[in-house]
């Protein structure tokens, strides 16, 4: 009982001003308690729950996109086994490691809150922040091919029906291109001109659903005009992997396969790019508990902050954990 | 205990601060040997790819491994393992209703989408 | 035995009363000036702007709704001689009405107002966990809120002058923002254009609501009071609970939806626009993963405020506690599993479509639990006919409507027939406005006193309510009607043989707004001019009665000590003072702070 009593007159004393950061030093209040907590304990744990309660909303978020994969992957495989190798697996693999490893630098700075080391966790969070940097460079070189190589998301992409950029060797890079490459992209080019033409009439509405369709095993007027080319588009990826069975080749995709190859870049660059904004994100909250260390305000005392972050940035060290062998290892 | 386990108000308790908290600081060594098993994973992940399980056992083996590194992550870097088990039980209801969600469509999606037909396009719609 | 004016301590302390703070200095008077409101972090306030943002939200849906049912009176073109233009704005105006109604108004509603204002007293807490994302949350509703009223000004400067705002111009893809009307391909195109704006909305609406949940899952978790184990809490804050839980999983996916969506219209990213490559049933999935928890959202709230108000106010200890606590969680959890009851016709498997229909049905059983509990609470109570009752009543009857009528819809082979027709539309009016509304209004005149320290008129309350219950049912009821007999939802025009059906539904209308009108003047007249509310009007024993009326700034001086929310008989009318009164005794013994007692 005396004990109750004792953390009401604490409680008590603690109801002054509520914003006042610190409390009297007298009474024994440590500072950084808001004045609807009884003790830090309490406190702690609760930012504790709230965080992982948000980190939970997170995965639901991110789960949406990897139902939408899941749903193309499952009814669509081949053109994800196709379209994949667009993607550097070694540029992927890297990323892996510079994340994983800012993973261990944050959790060590986790720890150095703990113990008061401040220098440790200036270090940390630095090494921490350097990783998610390069995880982004390296994300924009794989982005910027992305582009330059005209599978872009939406209307940029050169597998997509709306496809309108300027022709690939009008492109910046234009003359990297290998000529089966460019081939290829002509005859789909012209494959969609193609289509357009059928399509042309049938904006009323009572033709909405026929000509739209090509039946997949008739081959339209123009087939014959794709020549086979390299097992593998010309992309930033130049790997071919003839150890793994058979690959899949454009040509040989159903047209309804083909019009789904540029879903597989739309879901690539939405995941991704989801996943990279967190990224920028979690960057900007270390630099933010980075000036705070440096100032010492951690340690074991009070380190909430640097905890709470920490779980931020593992999450996204996570989510990255199942992005890369879902986008990068498909076969 | 092998780990060390530093209850930082026995370091330097404030007055009136009788219980902080029992705070568990993970010891460097265990830091390491997670962040090793998280490398070798990530290998063993691409190594795996030079062979060929047949399409649904591929996805099943990268999924188990993601899911393992995954795990390692949650419980040692995000201390879940000497955290509330409330805030484990969160992480994995979040994760269950993910794969309730992606289940759930997943055995409807096929009887859909794939003999959905797009409608034709307005030639007016802009490519941007 | 001893007046409990104010009793600022918890039941039974052994303590010195601490010094109370300055007499009437209490949260609304702590400090002044609009600022000191806006940027409160004062989870009392945060409630009391919310009550002001939603209650704007519903006038404007409100009005919305009678404009709906004023174009309905007739078959023909009502509000404009040229059809094209009347269809369009009706188009426009179910639009706005649903949405503003559900993601302004209705899943806000109780949690975010009721809610906040009781949670953390009812938890004898100073306030919730995180009161900055409180107030976080309050200025999220803003800003969905402000594009809302963009898309809805879009609208009406178009409507009026064929201006057009930028990307902002009236939305007319149903609440639902089903592809690929909501991608605007096609004719749609046009139309379409403030899908953007109002996606935005929704986006941000979602983190409003999103941070209550957090909120409320860490303040119920860490902020429990001596004495309050998980089954000693009220019944509302199990409910709250399960509404969080609900916010919690289902809303994040919402968001992804919208900004797919998003990203369909703005990158052509195709995954639902079937134009550019997408499955639209996808988004069907997608959207009612959430919208389905959502309905729980809104309902399971209303749940927690009728276990209180029918306990309070039949002075009987609720029937079936843990039942009622239980079926919470079942809900919560089981509304994650029937979302495809919403797709029957959309093309969905029958195999997904057999498994949401069985998994539609067992919703029902905790939902029925509720109400048996609550009539067996009834049974044989000394009920008062307050207003705050009298709504709760009007709730259970019009809540065995709309869930009874919901298993007819779960069925595979009856709602082939009726999905898409007018008897959707009387369904979830039945759930969302004579329960939800019902509920809200309850617990409003629940705890008006605690809120404002103001009684409300009981007469005036009364006649608006049961005003309400009859023109609700006047609009609805004809509407499973028609509906059965085939008659479309989402149409401004319909064959003859409807009308009707659709006159007597138009009237029911306007009578439900002289009712809520009553309403409205009876909570201001009692804000006004209303007679001083004691701490405990009600005689109940749920933490919040323990604290004055209203409630100082911090609630309570010293954290209380909790005991059984629903021991009413701890509560003695004492005709001298004409006041309740606590038997402190009997409060310590049931709150089993005498340590001879053994109470379970
Ligand atoms: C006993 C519980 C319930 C059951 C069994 C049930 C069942 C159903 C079913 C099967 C449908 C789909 C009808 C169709 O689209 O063909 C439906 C629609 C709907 N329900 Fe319920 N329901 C229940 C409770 C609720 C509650 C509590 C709410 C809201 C608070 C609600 C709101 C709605 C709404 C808004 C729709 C129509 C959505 C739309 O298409 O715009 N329901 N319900
Ligand atoms: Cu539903």
């Amino acid at each position: 009982m005396s004990d109750l009593v004792s953390k009401q007159q604490a409680a008590v004393t603690l109801a002054g001003d509520p914003f006042s950061p610190t409390r009297d030093p007298h009474h024994g209040h440590p500072p950084h308690l808001a004045h609807h907590f009884e003790t830090p304990e309490q406190q702690y744990s609760s930012a504790k729950v709230g965080m992982w309660v948000f980190l939970a909303t997170e995965l639901l978020m991110f789960g949406g996109l990897f139902c939408a994969y899941s749903v193309y992957r499952h009814n669509h495989p081949e053109v994800f086994e196709f379209a994949h190798h667009y993607l550097d697996r070694s540029l992927g693999a890297i990323n892996t490691i510079v994340l994983i490893t800012s993973s261990l630098t944050m959790a060590w700075g986790v720890r150095c809150a703990q113990l008061g080391q401040r220098r440790g966790l200036v270090l940390c969070l630095v090494l921490t922040l350097i990783g998610g940097a390069g995880f982004m460079t390296i994300k924009t070189i794989e982005y910027h091919h992305k582009y330059v190589e005209h599978v872009w998301f939406g209307a940029g992409n050169r597998y997509s029906k709306h496809y309108q950029g300027p022709s690939i060797n009008e492109g910046p890079f234009g003359g990297h291109q290998s000529e089966s490459a460019l081939r290829m992209t002509e005859g789909e080019r012209q494959e969609a001109a193609a289509d357009k033409e059928m399509m042309a009439p049938t904006t009323q509405p009572t033709e909405s659903f026929g000509p739209a369709f090509v039946d997949p095993n008739a081959g339209t007027p123009d087939e014959s005009k794709i020549k086979p080319t390299q097992v593998i588009p010309a992309g930033l990826s130049t790997r071919v992997r003839p150890e793994v069975g058979e690959e899949v080749r454009y040509e040989d995709l159903p047209q309804f396969e083909k019009d789904r190859v540029s879903t597989f870049f739309n879901i690539y660059f939405l995941m991704t790019g989801l996943h990279g904004i967190h990224v920028l994100v979690g960057m900007g909250l270390i630099t933010w508990i980075l000036v705070r260390g440096a100032r010492g305000a951690f340690g074991p005392l009070y380190y909430t902050p640097v905890d709470l972050v920490g779980l931020y940035w593992h999450l996204v060290d996570l989510i990255w954990i199942f992005l890369f062998p879902l986008l990068y290892l498909i076969h | 205990m092998s780990d060390e386990t530093i209850e930082p108000s026995s370091v330097a308790a404030a007055p009136g601060e009788d219980h902080a908290g029992h705070v568990h600081v993970v010891p460097p060594w265990l830091l390491l040997a997670v962040f090793a098993a998280l490398l070798v994973l990530t290998f063993v992940t691409v190594a795996i790819t030079h062979f060929d399980f047949g399409r649904t056992v591929n996805v099943w083996v990268a999924l188990g491994i993601a899911v393992a590194k995954a795990t390692l992550v949650a419980l040692f870097f995000m201390h879940l393992k000497w955290d509330s088990p409330f805030n484990g039980l969160v992480c994995v209801t979040a994760m269950f209703f993910v794969a309730l969600f992606i289940g759930i469509t997943l055995l409807d999606s096929k009887e859909t989408a794939v003999n959905f037909q797009p409608p034709p396009v307005p030639a007016a719609r802009p490519a941007e | 035995m001893s007046a409990i004016t104010p009793p600022a301590h918890g039941i039974g302390l052994p303590v010195e009363r601490e010094p109370s703070p300055p007499r009437g200095d209490n949260y609304l008077t702590h400090s002044r000036g609009i600022l000191s409101w806006l940027f409160s972090l004062d989870h009392k306030r945060i409630g009391i702007m919310y009550l002001v943002g939603v209650l704007t939200a519903f006038l404007i849906g409100g009005i919305f709704a009678l404009l709906l049912r004023t174009e309905l009176l007739t078959p023909g073109p009502t509000f404009n001689s040229n059809k094209a233009e009347a269809w369009t704005f009706y188009n426009h105006c179910f639009t706005l009405h649903g949405a503003v109604m559900v993601f302004l108004f209705v899943i806000p509603a109780i949690p975010a107002v009721l809610g906040n204002f009781v949670l953390p007293i009812m938890l004898g807490a100073k306030d919730v966990a995180f009161p900055r994302l409180n107030l976080g949350s309050f200025w999220c509703w803003i800003g969905g809120a402000i594009f809302f009223t963009y898309v809805l000004l879009g609208g009406i400067l178009n409507a009026s002058f064929g201006w057009h705002l930028p990307g902002g111009y009236g939305l007319d893809t149903g609440w639902t923002f089903y592809t690929p009307y909501s991608t605007g391909q096609g004719p749609h195109a046009h139309s379409t254009d403030g899908t953007i704006a109002a996606l935005l909305g929704v986006f941000i609406l979602g983190f409003s609501s999103i941070l209550t949940g957090v909120n409320f899952i860490a303040s119920i978790h860490m902020l429990r009071p001596k004495g309050m184990g998980w089954f000693r809490m009220p019944l509302m804050l199990w409910a709250l609970y399960a509404t969080s839980v609900i916010q919690i999983l289902a809303t994040p996916v919402l968001a992804i939806t919208g900004l797919l969506l998003l990203a369909e219209r703005v990158i052509g990213v195709g995954i639902f626009d079937p134009a550019i490559g997408g499955d639209p049933v996808l988004y069907q999935h997608f959207f009612w993963f959430y919208s389905h928890p959502a309905v729980y959202i809104m309902i399971l709230p209303a749940m927690g405020v009728i276990s209180e108000v029918i306990s309070t106010h039949s002075r009987k200890h609720v029937f079936g506690y843990n039942f009622i606590a239980y079926s919470s969680i079942a809900i919560a959890l089981l509304s994650f599993l029937v979302w495809g009851h919403h797709m029957f016709v959309s093309g969905q498997s029958p195999l997904a479509n057999a498994i949401f229909s069985l998994l539609t049905f067992s919703v029902a059983v905790p939902s029925a639990i509720k109400v048996f509990n609550w009539v067996s609470t009834m049974y044989r109570g000394d009920i008062r006919f307050t207003t705050a009752m009298v709504c709760a009543m009007c709730f259970i009857v019009m809540f065995t409507f709309g869930g009874l009528t919901g298993l007819f819809l779960g069925a595979l082979s009856n709602n082939i027939h009726v999905t898409g027709t007018y008897f959707i539309v009387a369904h979830f009016h039945y759930v969302m406005v004579g329960s939800v509304l019902f509920a809200f209004l309850a617990g409003l005149y629940h705890w008006w006193p605690k809120m404002f320290g103001r009684m409300t008129d009981l007469a005036w309350g009364n006649a608006g309510a049961l005003t309400l219950l009859v023109g609700f049912n006047l609009t609805f009821m004809p509407q499973f009607i028609m509906g059965a007999k085939g008659m479309p939802r989402r149409y401004a025009t319909y064959p003859v043989e409807f009308q009707g059906y659709h006159v007597v539904s138009t009237i029911g209308a306007y009578v439900m707004a002289i009712g809520l009108f009553t309403i409205a003047f009876n909570l201001l007249h009692a804000l006004l001019k209303g007679e001083k509310a004691p701490a405990n009007p009600w005689g109940a024993n749920t933490l919040e009665w323990h604290c004055p009326s209203p409630p100082p700034h911090d609630n309570f001086p010293v954290e209380p000590v909790a005991g059984d929310p629903y021991d009413l008989k701890s509560w003695q009318w004492d005709e001298a003072t004409k006041q309740w009164v606590l038997d402190e005794q009997r409060a310590r013994t049931v709150a089993g702070t005498e340590p001879t007692v053994h109470h379970h």
